[in-house]
């Protein structure tokens, strides 16, 4: 079974510099149109893109369906809720803290977890991500079910660049740029070959004297750590933060991004969660209950339009 | 008394296991049949309640509510088989996780139209009423005992009806290799069709009896839908006997862990600790404890012939 044929073309650049120009321009659009809540609602968009495109690392390219991936960036929320708590406000302790913090539980559960295969491994992944959720929800210290509220966004070094929702808003489009090169390097690397060999035919790659085991826990460590920092950002941008970023609903949302985007394009999980809560945010405001729709919207679209959204653009622009 | 409360906590244990076991029989026969991972199992278990809510409105009678929610989530099961389901079968697991999610969003959304955000429920019937008491001034509701007695009839029927029938063997030879049954003139999509039926009817008949003792409200089915899987994957997925067992080991588990952990806590950590550390690991103990069986056995207790 092949989860996401994805064949590794040459790297498509022309959808992700569009991307990128059209982000850039966001909050100068929405200041000059009076709608200041774009803003906000595109930086949200682009922390859940971060932790997409972490969960296209092992879901796309290394078919490991992940169904536990919002506990690495509530872990990431909850290592800078915490400190806040703490009155440990500088980013710099403070992300590398939470990013570690995700990266050793993907590493504890990974090892784990990647013993198993196929629906094993969902619902290990999800067991873990449970238990994240309830360790969390039991933190009566730490607001405990009702979450956790941050009196202010973390500093750097002493200044505040956080507190400004445009530089806020650039801060995390660097990031978003940053783990899209990131990830983008790791699947073209002798590395990324080898995840997608895996992917594949597990039993080649062994002949041929990799062990898939090393390499798959390294991609999940590595999705962990960056989902961990989408978490991070995430505390920062609500300022709050609250076991339900790690229920296994928003486990689903994340692959149903990638997968809405397109498996396996990078750029794909990107769009999947523009379009996600693009969506999400319209249809709220038709009715409250806009999962009505929403839900046969997804039906249609696993039913009739495999590939996702970034393979549809991706063709339209002559790459594919 | 304590071993009265003991002897009630395993009660309710029991019960919580009979009732995971109906809601797991149903997606572990579908999962090891059609090699279909239906999340939408859980909301069947949910629109069970919802319609026994309504038949009851109607009727004022609970069993006939029962009888004509078993039918009606029958006839709303195979719908679902015939307008989404069908086109799933041969997809990846992937496809058939996000389609039957969305079949979530759309029922848990659907119900909250129809009926309403709000908590219903509807009453115990009268000659299940009362109490069996256990020591002088204590007891244990009569329809709890019920519920344990109906859903260990209906596992001794799902018993009978596996090994004795011959559909039964077509289920079991399905679940060992599909494409030989096909291959043999057995209509592999009618087996399917009634393999689902009846699953579906099972997690209604669930959601049906503990509409009294729990609230009924959108969402219900969800969380009852995460500890079947639990339960069929410590079990081994596709054995009815794994489902059994491990059903009624984590109805047990996680019903004595609520009710003692903290207490065990307690008798080596200072009680202000217990109480923080007792309720979170009561919480997670069945998934420690299927993470545990994954990282020994990884493909559970009672793994299906075949596979």
């Amino acid at each position: 079974m092949s989860v996401g044929a994805a064949v590794p073309s040459r790297p498509a650049w022309q959808v992700p510099v569009v991307l990128l120009v059209l982000l850039a321009a966001v909050p100068a659009v929405a200041n000059a149109a009076d709608m200041g809540f774009a803003t906000s609602l595109v930086t949200r968009i682009m922390i859940y893109a971060i932790a997409a495109l972490s969960l296209d690392l092992i879901l796309g390219y290394g078919a490991m369906v992940s169904f536990g991936h919002a506990a690495f960036v509530g872990i990431g929320a909850y290592a800078v809720g915490i400190a806040s708590a703490h009155d440990l406000w500088d980013a710099t302790l403070t992300f590398p803290i939470a990013v570690l913090a995700a990266g050793l539980f993907a590493l504890a559960t990974g090892a784990i977890s990647l013993r198993t295969r196929g629906v094993y491994f969902i619902m290990i992944t999800l067991a873990f991500g449970q238990m994240a959720y309830f360790t969390a929800s039991s933190l009566s210290e730490y607001g405990g079910d009702d979450g956790l509220t941050m009196w202010g966004r973390s500093e750097i070094l002493g200044t505040t660049p956080f507190e400004d929702d445009t530089a806020f808003y650039y801060v995390v489009l660097g990031c978003l740029a940053g783990c899209f090169l990131f990830a983008r390097a790791m699947v073209g690397s002798r590395f990324g070959r080898v995840i997608a060999g895996v992917r594949e035919s597990r039993l080649r790659m062994q002949a041929v004297g990799f062990n898939p085991y090393a390499y798959q826990l390294v991609a999940y460590v590595v999705a962990g750590m960056m989902a961990g920092l989408a978490g991070a950002l995430l505390a920062n941008h609500a300022e709050f933060v609250s076991p339900s970023y790690m229920s296994w609903q928003r486990s689903g949302d994340l692959i149903i991004m990638v997968v809405l985007g397109g498996m396996g394009t990078l750029h794909g999980a990107v769009l999947g969660a523009i379009a996600y809560l693009a969506l999400e945010e319209m249809l709220s405001h038709v009715t409250e209950h806009w999962r009505v729709i929403f839900g046969p919207m997804l039906i249609l679209v696993v039913l009739f339009a495999r590939g996702g959204l970034g393979r549809l653009i991706g063709r339209s622009d002559g790459d594919g | 008394m304590t071993a009265t409360l003991v002897a009630v906590q395993v009660l309710n244990g029991l019960q919580l296991g009979v009732l995971l076991f109906l809601v797991a029989a149903g997606l572990t026969l579908v999962f090891g049949v059609m090699d279909f991972i239906n999340l939408a199992h859980g909301v069947q278990y949910m629109l069970g309640a919802y319609l026994a809510v309504t038949f009851y409105g109607l009727t004022g009678n609970f069993f006939a509510a029962l009888v004509l929610a078993l039918l009606a989530a029958l006839a709303f099961g195979l719908l679902l088989e015939f307008v989404v389901f069908r086109h799933l079968y041969d997809r990846d697991h992937l496809d058939q996780v996000l389609a039957t999610f969305g079949v979530i969003l759309f029922l848990n959304e659907g119900v909250r139209i129809v009926w309403g955000a709000a908590p219903l429920s509807y009453p115990i019937p009268e000659m299940l009423k009362g109490t069996i008491p256990l020591i002088e001034g204590f007891g244990y509701p009569i329809y709890r005992v019920a519920m344990i007695l109906a859903g260990l009839a209906t596992a001794l029927l799902l018993w009978v009806l596996v090994t004795r029938t011959r559909v039964g063997m077509l289920v079991r030879a399905g679940a060992t290799n599909p494409r030989m049954v096909s291959a043999l003139g057995v209509d592999i999509r009618r087996l399917f069709m009634i393999v689902f039926g009846f699953g579906a009817m099972l997690a209604g008949f669930a959601g049906v009896m503990s509409g009294p003792i729990l609230s009924v409200e959108p969402g219900m089915g969800d969380g009852v839908l995460i500890l079947a899987f639990v339960v069929i994957v410590i079990g081994g997925i596709g054995s009815i006997r794994g489902a059994f067992v491990s059903a009624l080991i984590i109805g047990l588990v996680d019903t004595l862990g609520r009710s003692f952990m903290t207490d065990i806590f307690k008798a080596f950590l200072a009680p202000a600790a217990a109480n923080q550390v007792g309720p979170a690991i009561a919480s997670m103990l069945i998934y420690l404890l299927m993470a545990g069986v994954l990282f020994f056995r990884p493909s559970g207790l009672f793994p299906a012939a075949g596979r």
